[in-house]
């Protein structure tokens, strides 16, 4: 008795890809900021992903992946229609969403999907808000239609200007910073370089930044500490304490460094995975 | 029956063991358990006393002199029904109680002789009657036919208090869901106690008797989350035990802590035991292999990780403890196995500092060297620092084993629920309830760490309330 995928969509072919994923009890409970717990079968790996999405209705929840990994490779031999052995959810804290104004949400690679989660949340707190999304490239952008229907003005910056601004994310929070009155508020989903360097962009504004820290997790629930960081010098959970903090506070070279731990082990597992395909003709 | 009189009282019978050198480098059972002629002569021991003080010792009041008395007359599955008239999980505790302080403490005979080996008997008499496959018999459904299924009992958690409060409920006709937040029922018995003493298929089968019983386990549903404690009422549920555990492992804030190498012990445990991490790579959850491991603490725990250490092939094992030997809160024989598989004791040390490379990896830690002062609040002597001595340890991989507080997930999320003043869950002692009607608590939720077994003798008390109410 698993979890099905209702669908499957691969955003960008041989990297990104899209699943919603039927768990009624997770998605009665989600709001923007949760993410859950996934394990694909008997002998495999519990991940943490953001909920990019839920409907409550139809008792489902959207996850966006990368394919980093062993877990995420075998994610992606699955079909739709096909099932996950568990989804465990929602968890940690939601985002603290209340009516405060002006919002920039800024979103890169997968964090996009999770940051537009929050983002359709804060409109529907009441709040303005103004959406970056970044990319190398046009067609490594995702959500952007997801995020205009909801979000009249989206900004996109990549790399090599295929689309919108030609440079970074964060030159377009610059001058957004610089030209808006008053920012109650910037969110930041995305690579951990990316989430720093917004950080040093409103860091001189005063502006609060919230980032989602994507740390290393085990149960999920608590019961470990993997997923520690240090915030404002103090020892917290990304599980049950965060996982957003106040960006102004993260020790992101701590998280970096954090985030290779099992490197090792990780790069003998997809081989192993790698093999195993290649016999099986996958 | 031993003669009192004539006949000189036999030592405890040995338990036969994995050797050392041997079982150092396997996750196979240390304890391999009595064969049934051992047994005999073991229970032949027990002096079948007018006022057995043994069973006074047994946090859920097992019927000990019963039980033995029916392994001597050669009756097995009567020993089993006495066992499991109070105790859900025979073949756990047969293992993991800490005997030497409850009914074997208690034994008369350990006042001059060493006392009957109570804990391996139950063991015996549980393995036994699971390896004839007896346990249709008593968990035939006819029998144990739900006879009140319009009152149902949910649990939240599935821990050993959650376990002893389904088979008690269950066993007297109850409904009883159990919601357990991880991919796998057995709380602690499969996430923190490791296979050499515990082996998962012994909580399996313990759980397959539940099922039977008709008890149902819902697994990734989070209390507090998932459901909380107001969604199970409105869906029916006329009481809610909650036993979600200890929780969130304590660091030692200590500076170096968060360096790559340096885990707790609930994270190292978890990795191994519910990820089958000594599997790796046929398991997909890693865990890092470290040379020269450290482990900070000298619990029950503790003594866990560094064995496992051991057999994921470690070179040198040290537990690095403020005070001696003596003090250690681990079980003896927990301590005396980890010895003799070659885990070193660093006592009278005190973490002081975590040294780096340039990448952010463990490679040394300094301790500072300690002497005992005056007892303190806990009885024991308090640990003082010997000014100016330190020194320094090789390591690339150190273990936090020291202890844990409150997990703040269903806390957060029922906040009518009231709390001791160190966060845990005030529960009445007797009955096991909290300040919400209908709503029991029990196990290290309500205790802080303690024991399979304390928290067993809780859910025991619970469920007997429960089922004061409902039936």
């Amino acid at each position: 008795m698993g979890y099905k995928i209702v669908k499957k969509a691969e955003l960008i072919p041989g990297q990104t890809t899209m699943m919603v994923i039927e768990a009624p009890q997770v998605a009665k409970k989600a709001k923007p900021g949760n993410f859950v717990m996934l394990r694909v079968s008997e002998t495999g790996e519990r991940i943490p992903l953001t909920i990019a999405d839920c409907d409550r209705e139809a008792g489902t929840v959207t996850i966006v992946y990368l394919v980093v990994g062993k877990t995420t490779a075998e994610m992606n031999t699955l079909k739709e229609g096909g099932e996950f052995l568990d989804v465990c959810g929602p968890l940690g804290r939601p985002t603290h969403i209340e009516k405060s104004g002006t919002v920039v949400c800024v979103g890169g690679g997968t964090g996009i999907a999770a940051m537009h989660h929050i983002a359709k949340g804060h409109v529907e707190a009441g709040n303005r808000v103004i959406a970056i999304v970044g990319a190398r490239s046009k067609n490594l952008l995702l959500f952007c239609s997801e995020l205009s229907s909801f979000c009249p003005e989206l900004r996109i910056a990549t790399d090599d200007g295929s689309e919108g601004h030609k440079g970074f994310v964060t030159e377009v929070l610059q001058e957004i910073l610089e030209t808006e009155d008053e920012i109650a508020e910037v969110v930041a989903i995305g690579p951990v370089p990316m989430m720093e360097a917004v950080c040093r962009v409103t860091l001189p504004f005063k502006v609060k930044t919230t980032v989602s820290l994507n740390s290393i997790m085990v149960d999920g629930i608590g019961m470990c500490g993997a997923c520690r960081c240090t915030v404002g010098g103090k020892t917290l959970f990304a599980c049950v304490d965060g996982p957003e903090f106040d960006g102004h506070k993260v020790d992101f070279a701590e998280l970096r460094t954090r985030l290779w731990q099992f490197r090792e082990q990780e790069e003998e597992s997809m081989e192993k995975f790698s093999q195993e395909c290649q016999c099986h003709g996958r | 029956m031993a003669d009192k009189k004539s006949k000189k009282v036999r030592g405890r019978t040995p338990m036969p063991h994995q050797e050392a050198a041997e079982r150092a480098h396997n996750f196979g059972e240390v304890a391999l358990g009595y064969s049934r002629e051992q047994a005999l002569i073991e229970a032949e021991r027990c002096l079948q006393c007018k006022k057995p003080l043994c069973r006074e010792g047994c946090p859920v009041n097992i019927d000990i002199k019963g039980f033995i008395g029916a392994l001597v007359d050669d009756d097995l599955h009567g020993a089993y029904d006495i066992i499991r008239k109070t105790n859900s999980l025979p073949a756990v505790c047969g293992r993991v109680c800490p005997q030497e302080n409850q009914c074997e403490g208690m034994c008369v005979l350990g006042k001059k002789h060493e006392p009957v080996a109570i804990g391996r008997l139950e063991r015996y008499v549980a393995d036994a009657f699971m390896a004839e496959s007896a346990c249709e018999e008593v968990t035939d459904l006819d029998t144990c036919a739900l006879t009140r299924a319009d009152r149902k009992v949910a649990c939240i958690g599935s821990g050993p208090a959650s376990l002893t409060v389904a088979g008690y409920l269950a066993g007297r006709g109850l409904k009883v869901d159990v919601y357990e937040a991880l991919h796998e029922p057995g709380g602690v018995l499969i996430y923190g106690i490791p296979e050499f003493r515990l082996p998962k298929t012994v909580v399996a089968r313990e759980i397959d008797g539940l099922k039977k019983l008709g008890v149902t386990f819902h697994t990734n549903w989070v209390g507090g989350r998932t459901i909380t404690i107001q969604d199970l009422f409105e869906q029916g549920y006329d009481a809610v035990f909650v036993g979600v555990g200890a929780g969130l492992p304590r660091f030692l804030g200590v500076p170096g802590e968060n360096l790559v190498g340096v885990f707790s012990a609930n994270e190292y445990l978890t990795r191994v035991n519910l990820g089958r991490a000594y599997d790796f790579p046929n398991h997909d959850t890693p865990a890092y292999r470290g040379r020269h491991v450290v482990v900070l603490g000298a619990g029950n725990v503790a003594m866990d990780a560094a064995r496992t250490a051991l057999r994921m092939d470690a070179k040198s094992v040290t537990i690095v403890y403020r005070r001696t030997e003596e003090e250690m809160p681990a079980r003896k024989e927990e301590i005396t196995h980890a010895v003799e598989e070659g885990v070193r004791l660093s006592c009278l040390c005190g973490p002081v500092l975590f040294h780096g490379d340039n990448q952010g990896r463990l490679k040394a830690m300094t301790v500072q060297k300690m002497r005992l002062g005056e007892p303190d609040d806990s009885g024991r002597c308090a640990p003082v620092c010997i000014e100016g001595e330190t020194e320094q340890l090789k390591c690339d991989m150190a273990i936090i084993a020291v202890g844990t507080r409150p997990n703040p997930i269903l806390l957060e999320a029922t906040p009518e629920l009231e709390l001791t003043r160190w966060g845990y869950i005030a529960a009445d002692p007797e009955t096991c309830e909290t300040s919400i009607p209908n709503v029991f608590a029990g196990g290290d939720i309500v205790t802080g760490a303690a024991t399979v077994i304390s928290a067993m003798g809780a859910g025991r008390r619970a469920a007997a309330e429960i089922a004061k109410r409902l039936l």
